[in-house]
């Protein structure tokens, strides 16, 4: 069946509301408005405002409330609208949702479920354009997923609410539009591995989220140019797939890391660092890394698409990962 | 209001009464027990005692029932005490030993206990009221009528989660009770100093909140309204609010040197002391005999010294253990997953 990435969501969270009366969705106008990026249009007439239910703009306290309704027996799916209005319920996801597990030795864990937007790419300036969801994978007791995919984006909230503990979900605003085939009997995924998206032998290009579409456009220049680029889409930046990492790069020996998160303590730091403690002498080049230019996120298109990764710059690294070990 | 050299009246029933003079016996002995532990570097860390606010959760904790849920705060030892946590898991907690509430992962700022739907022990001001909202949220969504009492200090009256949470709480209409332990110090903040509005009842009226400013130095008081407004909430009136007005006799913790308070305004509040007043009142009334008081007194020293024994006993966690209960354990789940039925 066709589908956009928005209407995959939608049937996900459609579908968990149909098989568990504990879940509910809440978040600033996700009812009737229709949800601010149209993910839950229609749900509130299906399921009712207990159910669907709008919140103000009070980022920490429904985060909160998020927290304590899962504590309470519920499976809460909260939204939060962009991955910068996040920083406000900071307190409620890393000092509540992801200690209240050990702090309390183990007597309280938080089966809540996160949904937000990240990433830029729309010309929506600093406050609304970051990429922060590598930020979050430095938290332990938090889990944290990308979905690139139609098929990901289908099928992970499930999962994700079947697990006991907090999960958080990064949607890349650039892939809401996305159309393609979608499998009618499409449903929950696994969120412990990451996928081979194109499978290669001359070097490893591993992303995740919005930024897969740049890196499979960029692995079909390099195969016209005769470089067999293997795509890894991590999926889940915590835990990390360490083993899918490091079998991509045993057999590539060469591995460019592609991340729209700013370098400096990025994720692609961590999976640099990785490949590095475990497989360095597997490696013919250094490890490279394709990540946004450390400023916050310009609104003019050119300045903006000029800080971001694109695949002129995925191929130029990839081809010199290649050229480096000749 | 109560003025502040007032008699109390009373209490109509003498049981009742010495029952609860016990409670708050049973909270200062304990936390005397814990400055003194902590003198003796048993007890590390952050530990801030509850002596002098003890009429408070004495009386609040008194109007719920087993189902009710409590979230507190970092001075939350009485509480936690009072609401059904054994006096020994909660020393053990503060020794660091696994046999705590918390396996000696929460130390005194958080005690948790799932058997008594005792949800902490939160050290981030105004952090627990959001959860307070969102576990009355559950039992409103579930047609649960359980009721959710959450403390707070009045510091956290200038953090934002306070109005997020009395505005989604009212809105909502949820069965939520909002206790502020007004004990006129953030820290070492005066309320003046922190809040251009220092009628704290009157900023949760705003939120079209039931509220009522009550004598915390007056457990009776404290008792009767709490039931009210307990007794309101079950029965689908909505969230309520007290302000308790109290006043905290120990430093903020064991690291304060109380610069910004004089001995003399301690000294005025220690003629307040909840259970001087208590105790007096009744002996006035020929309601506690001397004999009546002295076995209160052994009894909550009997409960203290048991509960230093156990925590004395106690043992550390193997270290290989030090990173469970990061992720849940599968099969072993915790209790978080109640289901929907009442």
């Amino acid at each position: 069946m066709k589908s956009s990435y928005r209407e995959a969501l939608r049937a996900g969270i459609r579908d968990a509301m149909l098989r568990d009366e504990r879940v509910f969705l809440m978040g600033e106008d996700v009812g009737a408005y229709g949800g601010s990026f149209a993910v839950s249009l229609g749900l509130l007439e299906e399921f009712g405002p207990a159910r669907i239910r709008d919140t103000p703009l009070s980022e920490s306290g429904f985060v909160g409330a998020g927290v304590g309704a899962a504590l309470g027996g519920m499976r809460p799916i909260v939204e939060i609208m962009t991955v910068n209005f996040s920083l406000l319920a900071l307190d409620q996801i890393v000092n509540n949702a992801a200690s209240l597990l050990h702090m309390s030795g183990g007597q309280f864990n938080v089966p809540l479920v996160i949904r937000m937007t990240t990433g830029a790419g729309r010309q929506l300036g600093a406050q609304h354009s970051h990429s922060l969801e590598g930020w979050y994978a430095h938290i332990p007791g938090l889990r944290i997923l990308a979905p690139a995919t139609l098929a990901d984006a289908r099928g992970m909230l499930w999962t994700a609410l079947e697990d006991p503990d907090p999960v958080l979900i990064f949607e890349h605003g650039s892939l809401y539009n996305v159309t393609g085939e979608l499998d009618d009997d499409a449903g929950p995924v696994d969120i412990d591995t990451a996928a081979v998206r194109r499978p290669g032998n001359d070097l490893s290009l591993i992303t995740y989220g919005g930024t897969l579409p740049a890196v499979l456009d960029a692995a079909g220049q390099l195969a016209d140019e005769g470089i067999d680029a293997e795509v890894l889409d991590l999926r889940t930046l915590r835990p990390l797939d360490e083993a899918a990492i490091l079998a991509s790069v045993r057999k590539t020996h060469r591995a460019v890391v592609v991340d729209e998160g700013w370098r400096s303590g990025s994720i692609s730091a961590e999976i640099s660092a990785r490949i590095t403690e475990h497989a360095f002498y597997e490696l013919d080049a250094p490890v490279g890394r394709v990540c946004s230019a450390e400023v916050p996120i310009p609104y003019s298109k050119h300045l903006e698409l000029a800080a971001l990764p694109s695949v002129e710059r995925i191929v130029a690294a990839a081809k010199e990962a290649v050229r480096a070990s000749g | 209001m109560t003025g502040p050299l007032d008699p109390l009246a009373p209490p109509l029933d003498p049981a009742h009464g010495r029952h609860l003079l016990l409670q708050m016996l049973r909270v200062r002995q304990l936390e005397e027990k814990c400055v003194e532990l902590y003198s003796a570097a048993k007890i590390r860390g952050f530990l801030h005692v509850y002596i002098g606010e003890e009429a408070v959760a004495a009386g609040v904790l008194e109007t719920l029932a087993p189902g009710d849920a409590v979230v507190a705060t970092y001075r939350e030892h009485g509480h936690a005490l009072l609401r059904g946590v054994p006096a020994g898991a909660i020393l053990a907690e503060m020794y660091g030993y696994v046999e705590g509430c918390c396996r000696g992962r929460g130390g005194s700022m958080h005690l948790f206990d799932a058997a008594t739907r005792f949800f902490g022990g939160n050290a981030i001001v105004a952090g627990g009221l959001p959860l307070a909202v969102g576990l009355a949220l559950a039992d409103k969504m579930a047609g649960r009528s359980r009721v959710t009492v959450c403390f707070f200090g009045e510091g956290a009256v200038a953090e934002g989660e306070f109005h997020e949470s009395l505005n989604l709480a009212a809105l909502w209409q949820l069965p939520v009770l909002f206790c502020c332990e007004n004990n006129l110090y953030a820290m070492g903040t005066a309320l003046g100093r922190s809040e251009s509005q220092t009628d704290i009842a009157l900023k949760a009226a705003a939120y079209e909140i039931a509220a009522w400013a009550v004598d915390g130095m007056d457990v009776l008081a404290v008792e009767e309204t709490a039931r009210r407004a307990v007794d309101a909430v079950r029965s689908g009136g909505g969230p309520h609010f007290l302000e308790l007005r109290t006043y905290r006799f120990r430093a903020h913790s064991m690291f304060d040197p109380e610069r910004y308070r004089d001995k003399s305004e301690v000294a005025r509040w220690l003629e307040r002391d909840p259970i001087t007043l208590l105790r007096a009142t009744m002996e006035a009334a020929g309601q506690l005999s001397t004999q009546d008081w002295e076995q209160l007194e052994a009894d909550a020293a009997a409960e203290v010294a048991a509960a230093v024994d156990f925590a004395e006993a106690g043992t550390l966690e193997p270290v290989e253990d030090l990173t469970r209960f990061v992720y849940s354990e599968r099969g072993t789940g915790p209790t978080t997953g109640e289901g929907l039925e009442p």
